[in-house]
């Protein structure tokens, strides 16, 4: 059998492109194919890139001969459409954006750039990061490529749907309560949230900033760690990110002998938890604890209470973080106004979509005098307990494990008209941005024919445990990312 | 105006742009006054999508020495908020401002005899410029934005309503400045807009200790339309309140043209700015070490140079005041002393002549002239003279003496021939005197002046008393 490289992990291809037994265009041409191929079911991507990939391909076959070649030379990848690229339209999902083209490229996209990676296209999201499933993009919606009728989550469903389908090797995403997280588990793909602070924000369009961070997508916890690793790091233009060492990777083959894992009972009994979910979480815990973990158990108390603090603080900051597009500078304009608040109303209603008006509804309410202290301010009491219990727990164990969704993809529609049903796949991801916590989600098998996804919850600037454990079970349970709607 | 029955309540917001060489949260250049529009922008201070703000120290720390100058508490820990309105020149929909933990509070400023309270200096974002074609708002038919101002740092210096007087208002924005200029947190140029100053009026009847509806003026552009503006709203709430109408809150502009204020906004409702803690922005922790040493860098302050000027040179405590008051002339004063000049002639000169002129001599130009008139050897009126045109020229004023022919007659025997002279030639008038009409030395003198203008006037009139004996 011959392995087909769209199929293939970064370091299977590194080899492969260092033997010489493939050049970085023709890796590239593959990828378009797959696209050309695939992406008219799944329509993972808003627009390609092709002119500027295939520069970047020629560039990194040039580095190849001349032996200075990065890490990602020639590599095939896809950004999520609210992270600026220079001069590529980038329009965070939304109509109201339309049109706009970056003067600059952020620090996390332009980091993986110079390490020689070749980016394929813009990758369909939720509106503003702002959904759990896709379905809020203001094009349309992404297909789940394990089962075409199906979400991929959400928001950064565009994503982890071009991985789950050999359309890119690895993506990038972003995740503010499970955006990276929950669609790599409903596709089947290893996707990871850093520490809040790891990746610098710049260039990344804001949805709520203290929550936002950018992570990979990828076939293997290795490339996980890679991607990371390149990304990572102080960026003096995010005064939030920060100015440590990020080994991310140190230890990522030790294995889990007498590492403890923590199972925090609420997560398991949180509302609308489907069984198969829990049995194929369970046969994942049975894994690791054969490979040597230690499991105990943990409790996080507050967990019901994280959901109401995060459609609080999360919206909150988005009421004023899209306070920008007015369409005085950019993006969508509407000038048939009588004054500048009715061409404020008339542009804000057409260019945004129904949940993003609801959220900065939301938002302005909870941020309103009178009602500041009883909504904003009592949330943020709420994140301090959270956090608090996180603390708790990580003093009696190493990492915390548990179902990234409690549900496997739900069919496309199915939620739209119920925006608490929806809000509801992010209860067990959102409380690691509440804490700022790394997490990361590995595929743990399949539930009636779709893919389940295990979380891996760190101590903050613990991501080497999480890409430990992460890796440990990979091996254990000889887990391969595959790649879905394969012909 | 003193208004008998009422007092005058004022309050000062004064915003101060400090010496930054950047903006406040990007790497843009300050830009000059006749920079083209939007030519000092980026990413950051136009508000794209994406971008961050990241503090600038320098503006931090000028910031903290006005505070520390102000003798304001400086909190452990600041934070910045966002301040959230939507208006074209606004270019995030928010401006990041300080709202619950200012960089410092509770300070105070000496005044005259006045101590004004500074209830908070914050630090925070400049907007940009809406610049519309036709002249009215209402009636523009176009609106151009121009965000070269968008995010340069402003301090804003909040008082306690403490002033009592249009004249203390002034004088607290002069002493101000001077402070600001004096530890170098500012240019504090008011035409330049470096400092604007929006007072807030209210009047009550004296005895009374209630506050009235007060007002807010915007756009004054002179310390002078300062005094003015105030002055003028006084006299109009006065007014409004003996004539049994009320004040309305509401924000009022000042127009030079008119030399009145006018309704700008009515307050009918407080806006909601929805403050909340910026997100971008990490809480600022103030080490207290760097406080301290701030607090040693500072340079001697007006208010301790005032009380030394009277101590070390035995002025009067007024002089001292006014001198004080600006750091030029302060520097002024000492450097003439230092070079040779007497210290109350320096400060008469300096009170009388300097500071009501506008241009302001060197130390030794005006060193040379204050000797000059105080040893006799010009008169105060060719001083005058000489100061006026070294100032311009830039010649040394010995050198315009000997050019003008100034120098005074001061020989007690060439003196004494041109007073007898002048007796010879107004015998009635010397004879008038002798018979005890004093008035008639006048006459002589009148003569002796226009015979001999060079003459030393003091010891020409000795010298003709005593012949007149
Ligand atoms: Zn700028």
């Amino acid at each position: 059998m011959t392995l087909d490289p769209t199929h293939l992990t970064i370091s299977e291809l590194r080899h492969m492109l260092d033997e010489r037994e493939l050049s970085a265009q023709e890796l590239l041409g593959l990828h378009l194919e797959r696209i050309e191929a695939a992406d008219a079911d799944v329509k993972a991507f808003l627009r390609l890139t092709t002119a500027r990939a295939a520069e970047q391909a020629q560039a990194a076959d040039r580095a190849l001969r001349d032996g200075t070649a990065g890490p990602l030379a020639g590599i095939p990848m896809a950004v999520k459409d609210v992270l600026c690229v220079k001069g590529v339209e980038t329009t965070a999902g939304s109509q109201i954006l339309k049109g706009f083209k970056p003067p600059y490229t952020g620090t996390a996209v332009q980091r993986i750039f110079d390490a020689g990676a070749v980016m394929l296209g813009v990758t369909n999201c939720d509106e503003f990061a702002m959904g759990s499933s896709t379905e809020n993009s203001g094009y349309f919606p992404t297909h789940n490529p394990w089962s075409l009728d199906r979400v991929p989550g959400g928001s950064s469903g565009g994503s982890a749907a071009a991985v789950a389908a050999g359309e890119a090797t690895f993506s990038l995403g972003t995740d503010t309560g499970g955006s990276i997280r929950q669609p790599a588990a409903l596709c089947g793909v290893i996707g990871m949230k850093p520490t809040y602070g790891r990746v610098s924000r710049y260039g990344l369009i804001a949805f709520a900033s203290s929550l936002d961070q950018i992570g990979p997508f990828t076939r293997s916890v290795e490339d996980c760690a890679l991607i990371l690793q390149t990304m990572a790091g102080h960026d003096p233009l995010d005064s939030t990110c920060a100015d440590r060492p990020n080994n991310v990777a140190r230890g990522l083959h030790d294995g889990v002998e007498r590492i403890r894992l923590g199972v925090p009972r609420e997560y398991f009994e949180v509302k609308g938890m489907e069984s198969g979910v829990r049995l194929a979480i369970q046969k994942a815990l049975n894994t690791l604890e054969a490979a040597g973990a230690e499991l105990v158990d943990v409790s996080l108390p507050h967990t019901d209470y994280g959901l109401a603090a995060y459609y609080i603080i999360a919206p909150a900051e988005c009421s004023s973080n899209l306070a920008r597009f007015d369409g005085v500078r950019y993006g969508m304009s509407e000038q048939d106004a009588q004054n500048i608040t009715e061409a404020y109303m008339k542009t804000r209603r057409k260019g945004f979509g129904a949940e993003v008006r609801r959220r900065v509804m939301l938002g302005t309410y909870a941020l309103s005098s009178g009602y500041y202290d009883a909504y904003y301010l009592k949330a943020q009491k709420v994140r301090t307990l959270i956090k608090q219990d996180f603390d708790d727990a990580f003093a009696n164990c190493d990492a915390i494990v548990s179902a990234t969704s409690p549900t496997v993809a739900f069919p496309i529609g199915s939620r739209t008209q119920d925006p608490l049903s929806m809000y509801l796949c992010d209860v067990l991801t959102l409380g690691g941005n509440l804490a700022g916590l790394p997490g990361i989600s590995v595929p743990c098998g399949m539930s009636d024919g779709l893919p389940v996804g295990l979380q891996v919850l760190a101590p903050q600037w613990r991501e080497d445990i999480t890409l430990r454990v992460a890796r440990a079970y990979e091996l254990a349970a000889d887990m391969r990312v595959e790649v879905a709607l394969v012909d | 105006m003193r208004a008998v029955g009422w007092e005058v309540v004022i309050g000062m917001e004064v915003h101060v742009q400090p010496t930054t060489r950047t903006k406040m949260f990007c790497g843009c250049a300050i830009a000059p006054l006749n920079a083209p529009p939007n030519s000092h922008t980026c990413p950051v201070c136009l508000g794209l999508p994406g971008v961050l703000p990241v503090i600038n120290k320098a503006a931090v720390e000028a910031c903290l020495k006005t505070a520390v100058a102000l003798n304001c508490e400086i909190p452990r820990h600041t934070k910045f908020d966002r301040k959230n309105y939507m208006y074209p020149d606004l270019p995030k929909g928010y401006q990041i401002s300080q709202y619950d933990l200012p960089m410092s509070h509770d300070g105070h400023l000496e005044v005259g005899e006045r101590r004004v309270r500074i209830r908070r200096v914050h630090l925070e974002e400049d907007t940009g410029k809406l610049v519309h074609a036709g002249d009215r708002l209402h009636k523009a038919w176009e609106s151009f934005v121009d965000l070269n101002r968008a995010g340069v740092p402003l301090m804003e210096i909040v008082s306690e309503p403490d002033i009592r007087s249009a004249e203390e208002a002034r004088d607290y924005a002069v002493a101000l400045r001077t402070l600001l200029r004096t530890v170098g947190a500012s240019e504090a140029d008011m035409e330049k807009g470096q400092l604007r100053a929006e007072p807030n009026i209210s009047v009550r009847r004296t005895g009374t200790t209630e506050l009235g509806v007060k007002t807010e003026l915007k756009n004054i552009n002179s310390f002078r339309n300062l005094y003015r503006a105030i002055d003028f709203e006084v006299k109009r709430q006065i007014e409004a309140l003996e004539s049994g109408h009320d004040v309305v809150q509401e924000t009022r502009g000042w127009s030079d043209a008119e030399q009145r204020t006018f309704s700008q906004r009515t307050k009918e409702f407080a806006e909601d700015y929805r403050y909340f803690p910026e997100p971008d922005l990490p809480p600022l922790e103030l080490d207290p070490a760097w406080i301290e040493e701030l607090r040693r860098a500072l340079p001697e302050l007006p208010e301790a140079r005032r009380v030394r000027l009277v101590s070390q040179y035995a002025l009067p405590l007024h002089d001292a005041s006014l001198i004080a008051a600006e750091r030029e002339l302060a520097d002024l004063f000492e450097g003439a002393v230092r070079a040779g000049a007497d210290a109350k002639p320096a400060a008469n000169w300096i009170i009388g002549e300097v500071a009501p002129g506008g241009s302001v001599p060197t130390i030794n130009q005006l060193a040379d002239v204050v000797k000059l008139v105080t040893s006799g050897s010009i008169t105060r009126d060719q001083g005058r003279e000489v100061l006026a045109e070294s100032i311009r020229s830039q010649r040394s004023a010995g050198e315009l003496v000997a050019e003008r022919g100034f120098a005074q007659v001061s020989d007690e025997s060439e003196l004494e021939a041109i007073v007898r002279e002048v007796i010879a030639t107004n015998a009635k008038a010397a004879a008038d005197y002798q018979a005890g009409k004093k008035q008639a030395l006048g006459a002589l003198m009148a003569d002796l002046k226009k015979k001999a203008p060079n003459a030393n006037p003091k010891m020409a009139n000795e010298i003709l008393q005593k012949l007149l004996q």
